[in-house]
């Protein structure tokens, strides 16, 4: 499961990217939008962010490229959307929108269960999963609370602490996506820190997915030549993919 | 969400974190143990009279509270109204508020078994008084700082550096007070485990803006009990300068069941109303989500933060705690600007008339409350809390000065 940033290097590349994630048969499409305070994102994706920003990109623009694109992939696209956004734009505005524009799911990294209920139920109304995160600093009471309210699936984080490319992952991951598999119906998903084909060996038969981010964005990012950036990152999800 | 109410209770927060609609926790999963063990924790804490007793020693002997609340009598005449009174935080120990708050964290980050402190600065004043409280009890302290404040405010990066805590400058976004606290939280996102995160204002998530405001309400209960002592009732009006608001929070809380106290708080309004030149989301903002919390900030129309700009490190920032807002919104307190110039020219009145040097953060409060002086009678009172002295700003306003010269 990869995650780009909408609009790094521009929305064009955006689209391309989906349409090549598509063809190489990955499960779902992360979309971050980008934000000027993320503070659960470390320098490789806090820098995506400014160079998007810093092209004027809007959440309008990013909606309608994911629309003109949904429309041509199988793959389902969830956006990566902190909730100063969500809350700016309208809750009910910004649940309507994606949802217009093909997308299937909504991950909202600063909004833990007990401020989501105004969002959950929007967005289960529209039929529009609301994808939650468990964390190693999660209690179990709490990753119970989370269980029935995420939908679409559950998003474990692998680490503590902000996103970004790690060699070695901890040793409880294992054990805890196992405790969430066998406490709720959700697939699990695992990110923060997924970059090497080994982890990709390690954990891929514990769990329903994984999330490559950082580790594909700075990829683009030292990709000197513009036209070979969907390439290089095709290669890179091959490879990985090969340990499947 | 709650709609907010007519009349400001000072039973707040509620269980959620919630003042009025404002507040609550709008941060990582990750850091959700920690702000739950936090509040716990200075629950217990409230309750400990040892607890008590040793913050309360502290702030006699340490700090040397209660600080003296001054009537400055030469700016009073000059300005020509109202008295003008000063509740001197700058007498302090390390020149400003910040102590008060940062020696109650530092007791509840030992109580909580954490080895280890981070903080974020604006002026310098918080980085100061955390790595002071860090050295007293001997703890490793790292302080963000962005690098646009580390240029602006040397003194205190010497200061800081001096008492042995580690500075980070922070060199993303606008490089300020801001940016300091997205690398703070980043930090803390990954060492949670046995670091506390001494936040330096109301802001953030629940616990942080009423632990702040408790250990800041010092201030405004001295206050009440010396205004009785020196002249015998309540203010008419009290003025305090607004950044993240941790010195109004700690001056106003105290008064605000008392209804006849006019409570005002300036903002910085830099160089004018347009977007950008100022750092006033209380008078321009709408309430949004930045660093945690639901309150006043100054967003553009798809919630990405907004650039500000003030002279004044400490006030150099787009939200605000989310008591202020909720004292907004009821009406209780009110809220202005004050413009850097005419916080320069407070600066110079209250120095030239009084021999003190006021922080460029205070001098906003200063010029304030002048003005508020100037159009009342003789035997009113406005109280103004100095919450800072001005020595980490002299190189700052002289810079200043010869830009406006020029």
């Amino acid at each position: 499961m990869p995650f780009i940033t909408a609009g790094d290097p521009n929305l064009a590349t955006t689209a391309e990217l989906i349409r090549a994630f598509d063809r190489l048969d990955c499960s779902i499409c992360e979309i971050g939008i980008p934000y000027s305070d993320p503070i659960a994102d470390g320098p490789v994706i806090q820098a995506s962010y400014t160079r998007s920003l810093q092209k004027k990109i809007t959440v309008d623009a990013i909606l309608e490229t994911l629309g003109a694109t949904s429309s041509q992939v199988r793959l389902p696209l969830v956006t990566m959307v902190s909730y100063a956004i969500v809350y700016r734009i309208g809750v009910q505005a910004y649940v309507d929108a994606a949802l217009a524009n093909g997308v299937s799911g909504l991950i909202v990294p600063d909004l833990p269960v007990e401020e989501a209920p105004t969002l959950s139920a929007v967005c289960r109304e529209s039929d529009v999963s609301l994808i939650q995160l468990v964390t190693p600093t999660t209690s179990r009471e709490r990753a119970k609370r989370i269980l029935d309210t995420s939908t679409g699936f559950i998003y474990y984080v692998s680490v503590t602490g902000i996103t970004g490319e790690r060699t070695e992952l901890p040793p409880e991951i294992v054990e805890n996506v196992k405790w969430l598999r066998e406490n709720g119906d959700l697939p699990v998903c695992i990110g923060f820190g997924i970059s090497e084909p080994e982890h990709v060996r390690q954990l891929a038969p514990h769990s329903d997915g994984l999330i490559v981010g950082s580790a594909i964005v700075r990829r683009m990012a030292v990709e000197p030549d513009p036209n070979r950036v969907v390439a290089s990152v095709a290669a890179y999800i091959e490879s990985l993919q090969a340990e499947l | 969400m709650a709609s907010s109410s007519t009349t400001a209770s000072g039973n707040v927060p509620d269980h959620d974190g919630r003042f009025g609609k404002f507040g609550g926790r709008f941060v990582p999963e990750t850091l959700m143990h920690a702000l739950d063990q936090l509040t716990n924790e200075y629950k217990k804490a409230q309750r400990d009279p040892q607890f008590n007793a040793e913050l309360q020693e502290l702030f006699r002997d340490f700090v040397g509270r209660p600080s003296p609340l001054y009537f400055a009598k030469r700016l009073s005449e000059k300005v020509g109204g109202a008295q003008i009174w000063l509740k001197r935080e700058d007498t302090n120990h390390t020149g400003a508020h910040k102590i008060n708050n940062t020696l109650g964290q530092t007791l509840l980050a030992i109580r909580m078994g954490k080895t280890r402190v981070i903080c974020e600065t604006g002026a310098g004043q918080h980085g100061v008084a955390t790595a002071t409280a860090c050295a007293r009890f001997g703890l490793p302290c790292v302080v963000y700082m962005g690098e646009e404040d580390v240029r602006r405010q040397a003194p205190n990066v010497r200061s800081i550096k001096l008492l042995g805590a580690e500075i980070r400058p922070v060199t993303s976004g606008s490089r300020t007070l801001r940016d300091a606290i997205n690398e703070a939280m980043r930090d803390w996102m990954s060492s949670v485990h046995n670091t506390h995160y001494i936040i330096g204002s109301v802001v953030g998530p629940h616990p942080f803006p009423m632990i702040v405001r408790d250990y800041q309400s010092v201030i405004g209960l001295e206050t009440i009990q010396q205004s009785r002592e020196k002249f015998g009732r309540l203010p008419d009006t009290v003025v305090a300068c607004v950044g993240g608001g941790s010195n109004a929070a700690g001056m106003f809380f105290p008064f605000i069941d008392q209804a006849k106290v006019e409570l005002v708080g300036i903002e910085a309004g830099g160089l004018g109303s347009a977007p950008g030149e100022h750092a006033s989301p209380l008078s321009f903002g709408k309430p949004g989500v930045l660093h945690g919390s639901f309150s006043y900030v100054m967003q553009d129309v798809d919630g990405q933060t907004c650039d500000v700009h003030s002279a004044s490190a400490g006030l150099d920032y787009p939200g605000v705690g989310p008591e202020h807002s909720y004292w907004k919104d009821s009406g209780r307190v009110r809220y202005t600007d004050c413009k850097d110039s005419d916080a320069l020219a407070g600066f110079y009145e209250l120095a030239r008339t009084e021999g003190i040097l006021a922080a460029l953060e205070t001098s906003h409060a200063v010029a304030g409350a002048m003005e508020i002086a100037r159009e009342k009678k003789r035997d009113e009172i406005v109280v103004v809390c100095l919450s800072g002295r001005g020595d980490k700003d002299a190189a700052e306003i002289e810079r200043l000065q010869s830009l406006s010269k020029k």
